[in-house]
């Protein structure tokens, strides 16, 4: 997995509800076989591109100084809807690091944790706040969001603690392969299913 | 303090406590499909992982071939090299797929119950965000990203830290023209798509235990969209009548000794649950969304709801919706004019669904101005419906009989509402551009839908 420790940078306000994965990335980019590093220039191509494929003026990612932002303030349930990791793919694709929101959708959140994006959890009001600092200081103002401290720090320098599982951070701050972890209690999974084929031998086809 | 019914699947599936309130998981069924299956399998063996229990995977592909009747692999090539794929990782590792063309394909949650390797008490997971649906039977059933699916089929397990709990209990009988669907819709109505976020669901109640199997599994399809990654019903003798005699079912003494199982998982009395909300089905009318979330939802006899009298936090989003989707606040909803009804997906494409469908659509005509497709949900439904004579009565309505796959729930397989045109879907997300780039879509019951295609708009099935 890929590591995460700090980014700092443009924090690009997308104020709206619900970003669904489906609006992240269309479903038919994952069909075509553009593979996960291909992703970027999709990402929220409903909203970023009308649809003649000429920039959305109207589109946050296509104003200044947010074009290239590392990270995005957005409202409650960012990432709800379909599992597709290809989301998280589409947003890293795009430079993204972190997403500062209310809270997410369960799978995305998952999602996020395995490829080094760091979903940052903080009340609406905060958010809300870090893009007003934002937009009052277009081109200067940065935001920082520090994993090994679980703090974001805003444009005008407030410091705001964030949640984050100790055992999801520490994974991050040193991407762990979390596959080569589970595998080192391979004795312990084949104890288990050993027992359960005495206990359950309908599961076991 | 008693157990609930997921806490109960759960402590039988750790191996090992990680800390943190997280476990190593054991899976017991991993479900496979063409979107992400054959992709995850080649990146597991890539990285050296082989599958560690090839006969616990199960995989067919849905999601990206065309319906079209006499279709193959070739008729949708952007799917071919997806379906192809997963042909191949499978083979190499007597991993059973239900190919297409053979008995058994259908939507991987359709398949999963129809040939009973979905089993109560079992933890059961899919790339895929609907998963939950096989909670209906009884299971503990988590839709995962791409990764975890690598992990899945590298360890047999996964990383899982415990949710909260959340009983949803619907009391009381169904009226006149309401389903499971107008169920749980008017549950996410009330509660928002973000009520299960870090919950589990627990579905409970008489209205609930009076549901046959299939209609479970429509409830609990939909879990997902208020936010929770699982939802499920306690088994019960509706369960095991339902499983009896599947193809992957156990048998004989072995069945028995499954259903004594079986039989101690219900939720204790005095389980407790961190969230609850009961439902008065006398409440419960058909339902239709009107907007670009599964939240947007009224009794089709209501008026279009207006944003500016909505609550605060929401108005913009329902006014963009409602622009999205080229309605007006405070008229009525019904009567709105329709161009294309959707039948199918892993909500609503099983027998009973087609059946309630066809009985609206059974001598009558559907209204010229719409195309209505019927996609099964598997092979077997199709058969199925064949043999009752289920695809005549569509034909002669007017309807397109098609092959079974996810089609037009998702549009992953160039299957798309026209821009700007509405459709009247049976599927479960009305995201915008879902059904295809600025496609309307409204969600509603098998038998809602099949009165819009009648009507050549959007109608009350009580009034047909
Ligand atoms: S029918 Fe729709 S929701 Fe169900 S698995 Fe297929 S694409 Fe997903």
């Amino acid at each position: 997995m890929d590591k995460f420790t700090k980014v700092t940078g443009v924090a690009a306000p997308l104020m709206r509800q619900n970003v669904d994965t489906d609006l992240i990335i269309r479903i038919e980019r994952l069909v075509d076989n553009v593979g996960r590093e291909g992703l970027g220039p999709f990402c929220f191509e409903q909203i970023r591109f009308k649809p003649d494929g000429s920039e959305n003026p109207d589109c946050v990612f296509n104003q200044e100084p947010y074009r290239n932002s590392p990270i995005i303030l957005s409202r409650e349930n960012f990432g709800c809807g379909s599992s597709r990791e290809g989301a998280v793919w589409a947003l890293k694709g795009m430079g993204i690091k972190a997403v500062i929101a209310p809270y997410f959708g369960d799978i995305f959140n998952n999602n996020c944790f395995q490829n080094g994006i760091l979903p940052v959890p903080l009340p609406i009001e905060d958010v809300e706040q870090l893009a007003d600092e934002m937009r009052a200081s277009p081109g200067n103002a940065r935001v920082t969001v520090d994993l090994e401290n679980s703090v974001v720090i805003s444009p005008t320098g407030r410091t705001i603690p964030f949640k984050v599982d100790a055992r999801r951070q520490h994974a991050l701050l040193n991407g762990l392969d979390d596959i080569a972890e589970t595998k080192a209690a391979q004795a312990e999974i084949e104890a288990w299913q050993k027992a359960d084929q005495q206990a359950r031998p309908w599961v076991w086809l | 303090m008693g157990k609930a019914l997921f806490d109960k699947i759960w402590d039988a599936h750790v191996i090992k406590e990680l800390g943190n309130g997280f476990i190593l998981m054991h899976i017991d069924r991993l479900l496979l499909h063409d979107m992400s299956g054959g992709k995850a399998l080649k990146e597991a063996i890539e990285k050296g992982h082989a599958p560690s229990q090839p006969r616990l995977i199960y995989g067919t592909p849905d999601h990206t071939m065309s319906s079209r009747p006499g279709r193959t692999e070739k008729t949708f090539p952007p799917g071919e090299p997806l379906i192809l794929s997963m042909r191949e990782t499978t083979q190499a590792y007597g991993i059973k797929l239900f190919d297409l063309g053979q008995d058994g394909q259908g939507i991987v949650h359709v398949m999963g119950p129809e040939q009973g390797l979905t089993l109560p008490g079992t933890t059961l997971v899919c790339g895929d965000s609907h998963t939950s649906t096989h909670g209906g039977m009884g299971a503990l059933a988590y839709g995962i990203g791409a990764s975890e699916l690598v992990h899945v089929i590298a360890t047999q397990t996964m990383v899982q830290r415990k949710p909260k709990l959340f009983r949803a209990s619907f009391e009381g009988k169904l009226m006149p023209g309401v389903t499971a669907k107008d169920m749980i819709l008017h549950l996410i109505g009330e509660v928002g798509t973000a009520a299960g976020t870090g919950f589990a669901v627990e579905y409970a109640g008489s209205g609930v235990r009076a549901l046959p199997v299939e209609a479970r599994l429509t409830l609990c399809n939909l879990t997902i969209e208020m936010g929770a990654r699982t939802g499920m019903v306690a088994p019960d003798e509706t369960t095991y009548e339902y499983l009896n005699g599947r193809d992957y079912a156990p048998k004989g003494a072995m069945w028995d000794r499954a259903v004594a199982h079986w039989r101690t998982l219900p939720s204790d009395p005095d389980a407790e649950f961190e969230r609850e909300h009961t439902i008065d089905m006398r409440n419960v009318a058909p339902q239709i969304t009107w907007g670009t979330s599964p939240e947007h939802v009224i009794a089709v006899d209501r008026p279009i709801p207006d944003p500016d009298t909505g609550p605060e936090e929401k108005r913009a989003a329902w006014a963009a919706a409602l622009q999205y989707q080229g309605l007006q606040p405070g008229k009525p909803i019904e009567g709105t004019p329709v161009d294309w009804v959707f039948i199918g997906s892993c909500t609503n494409s099983r027998i009973s669904d087609l059946r309630a469908a066809a009985e609206i659509a059974k001598g009558r005509r559907k209204a010229a101005n719409v195309t209505a497709w019927v996609v099964p949900g598997s092979v077997r439904i199709k058969q199925q419906a064949e043999a009752e004579g289920l695809d005549r009565i569509f034909l002669d309505a007017g309807f397109e009989w098609r092959e079974p796959g996810c089609s037009m729930c998702i549009a992953s397989n160039g299957e798309r509402v026209p821009p700007g045109q509405r459709s009247v879907s049976t599927s479960n997300r009305n995201f915008v551009g879902r059904q295809g780039p600025g496609a309307r879509t409204h969600l509603a019951s098998p038998a809602m839908a099949a009165a819009a295609a009648i009507k050549g708009a959007i109608a009350d099935v009580r009034k047909i």
